[in-house]
């Protein structure tokens, strides 16, 4: 069940950059931007707009992979879901940037612009709904996950110690991809970064949780991978058929809580009734 | 209603429609038809509404055996089909009968092939689409191609036969061909690149299928000093991204994030082509801007409008 929202943290102002970063031009075609490249945190002081195609345009509002940036395009990808633009048949919304699709023969590309931008300067007028935190219930180890051992190991922990720090993270979705309903999750404790397998699994169950270098994540769906995994979980990530099929979405909160294997089992079975 | 029992699949045949909507920002892709001119035309020869689903065949077509009475009409690449062993006519409407056999000889030109059949492969929409998607296993039979003794339905067709599309409107596939694109979105990460990606040819290699083409040729550097990966962003159809390797890849139908530059895009009215080259043929670009493209995806939808009004006479 999802849990109240998480606060977020007070919008910082925004990074000059004369300081501590440098300034790069970057030409295309009659647009011009300047972006401010940082050592952390780069969020462009207007979005920057760049043609995908004749019918797409991608919305940049930053440089870097960080909570503040991505807030900003879940404000934006939110504003379109409840208030449509004629003609904008689709919206991605990932770490940095939001592609919007149009029908050409609706809509034009610089009116689009106008609109973002427009939306982007009414950031708080807009009533955008704060973002959800959703529980996900896991069993650690054995050959729920079958790599426990080895991310304990390189980090220098027991797998108790593994455990326990990967339950008190409060991980940022900042995207779905790869896989329908694969979260790329920001948040990760530095304590068990662990790197890729060397050998990736030519099948990681559906459920599985796992850990590369930096990342954590959940596979919705049997795939290949090679992501150490600690655990599994009964909750369905993906559900085709079901009234919501994906249970994620890009711009809400997750955490993970430990369950017992018997626990597991009980949830799984409640699927299957 | 019953109307094909799959007594061959065919190298990678799928039921496919104009392409599932909505579902991205979840990390579902489209899908659908990846030449829709051809796939548009086959549904209107047979009477169909626009987005009824239909089969994509791949280099070698299936072999179908008739269960029912129905109307059908085969479009895109020459897959050289033939009904009952005798040459089935393409772009037109044929009407079919039980026991009748619809096989494929192999491919004279193009590489995708649409069967169409009046009342649409009925099979059961999944997040409000027919299409297949392999990879996430749902859509067209079960989320998989089609399997030998698989039974497709179809819905209540009412077109009629004999109906063809006139010759001049009909496309030619190329095993040499041109392909127009819009610069970016990462255009800025290239320079003397640029004039490479537009003087070379390209090979298409057997590495491409409905999720990207890969090509190869003369490698596309980056200009110096900039990262040769970006942080992961939506991809479109048509996207061409060039890995670390030089060696471009044209995204197509079932891809929704990736994190490698993309030097240019496909303009929409060229996907279709580009999916009816197989490995082995070659590909060069031009480039257009946003306007030209629009004009030119005007005059397409005037063709297949006008496709239209000669069938309804």
């Amino acid at each position: 069940m999802p849990k109240p929202a998480r606060h977020w943290p007070e919008a910082k102002p925004m990074a000059d950059g004369h300081s501590d970063g440098r300034r790069v031009c970057v030409q295309n075609g009659n647009f011009h931007a300047i972006r401010l490249i940082l050592q952390g945190r780069t969020m462009y002081d207007k979005p920057r707009f760049l043609l995908a195609g004749d019918r797409g345009l991608l919305v940049e509002f930053g440089a870097a992979i960080d909570p503040e940036i991505n807030r900003k395009v879940r404000q934006i990808f939110l504003s379109l879901e409840k208030m449509p633009i004629d003609g904008l048949t689709e919206a991605i919304p990932t770490y940095r940037s939001i592609l919007i699709s149009y029908d050409p023969f609706k809509i034009n590309a610089e009116i689009l612009k106008k609109e973002i931008l427009d939306r982007e300067n009414k950031l708080d007028k807009l009533e955008i709904t704060p973002p959800e935190t959703i529980e996900i219930q896991v069993a650690y180890g054995d050959d729920f996950g079958p790599d426990l051992e080895f991310v304990a190991q390189h980090n220098k922990l027991t797998p108790e110690e593994v455990i326990q720090i990967h339950t008190s993270g409060t991980y940022l979705i900042y995207m779905l991809g790869f896989t329908p309903g694969f979260p790329f999750l920001g948040g990760l404790s530095e304590r068990i970064f662990t790197p890729r397998r060397e050998n990736p699994r030519l099948v990681v169950p559906a459920g599985s949780v796992g850990i590369a270098k930096n990342q954590t994540g959940i596979y919705p769906i049997d795939s290949p991978g090679g992501w150490q995994l600690i655990g599994k979980t009964p909750i369905k990530l993906y559900d085709p058929t079901g009234s919501s099929p994906i249970l994620l979405k890009a711009g809400n909160y997750l955490t993970f809580k430990r369950i017992s294997r018997e626990e597991f089992h009980e949830i799984a079975k409640r699927y299957k009734d | 209603m019953e109307i094909f029992r799959v007594v061959q699949p065919g190298a990678y045949t799928t039921v496919q429609d104009r392409g599932r909507f909505g579902y991205q920002q979840f990390g579902v892709p489209i899908c659908g038809v990846v030449d829709s001119f051809a796939y548009r035309v086959a549904n209107a020869l047979v009477g169909n509404f626009q987005g009824q689903a239909v089969l994509e065949a791949t280099i070698l077509g299936p072999t179908l055996e008739v269960l029912n009475q129905g109307l059908i009409a085969v479009t895109g690449g020459n897959l050289s089909p033939v009904l009952n062993n005798t040459p089935l006519p393409m772009w037109e409407s044929v009407a079919i009968h039980p026991e009748d056999i619809l096989q494929f000889k192999g491919v004279k030109s193009g590489c995708r092939a649409y069967i169409a059949v009046a009342g649409g492969i009925d099979v059961p929409a999944v997040m409000g689409s027919r299409s297949t998607y392999v990879a996430g296993k749902i859509g067209g039979t079960d989320g998989r191609p089609l399997a030998a003794g698989d039974r497709l339905n179809n819905g209540e067709g009412m077109g009629k036969g004999g109906i063809r599309v006139s010759p001049d409107l009909i496309p030619t596939y190329s095993d040499d061909i041109e392909i127009r694109v819009i610069l970016g979105p990462q255009d800025d990460y290239f320079s003397d690149g640029i004039e490479r990606f537009f003087s070379s040819t390209f090979k298409v290699s057997p590495k491409a299928d409905r999720m990207g083409y890969r090509l190869e040729g003369s490698p596309i550097t980056h200009r110096e000093g900039v990262d040769k990966s970006i942080i992961s962003e939506p991809s479109v159809p048509g996207g061409i991204q060039v890995p670390p390797d030089g060696q471009p890849i044209i995204l197509l139908v079932e891809q929704t994030v990736g994190g490698y530059t993309k030097i240019a895009t496909v303009i929409s009215s060229d996907i279709g082509k580009v999916g009816q080259t197989k490995p082995g043929d070659r590909i060069h670009f031009r480039q257009v801007d946003l306007d030209e493209a629009h004009r030119i995806l005007k005059t397409e939808e005037e063709k297949i409008q006008s496709i239209n009004m000669s069938l309804m006479r």
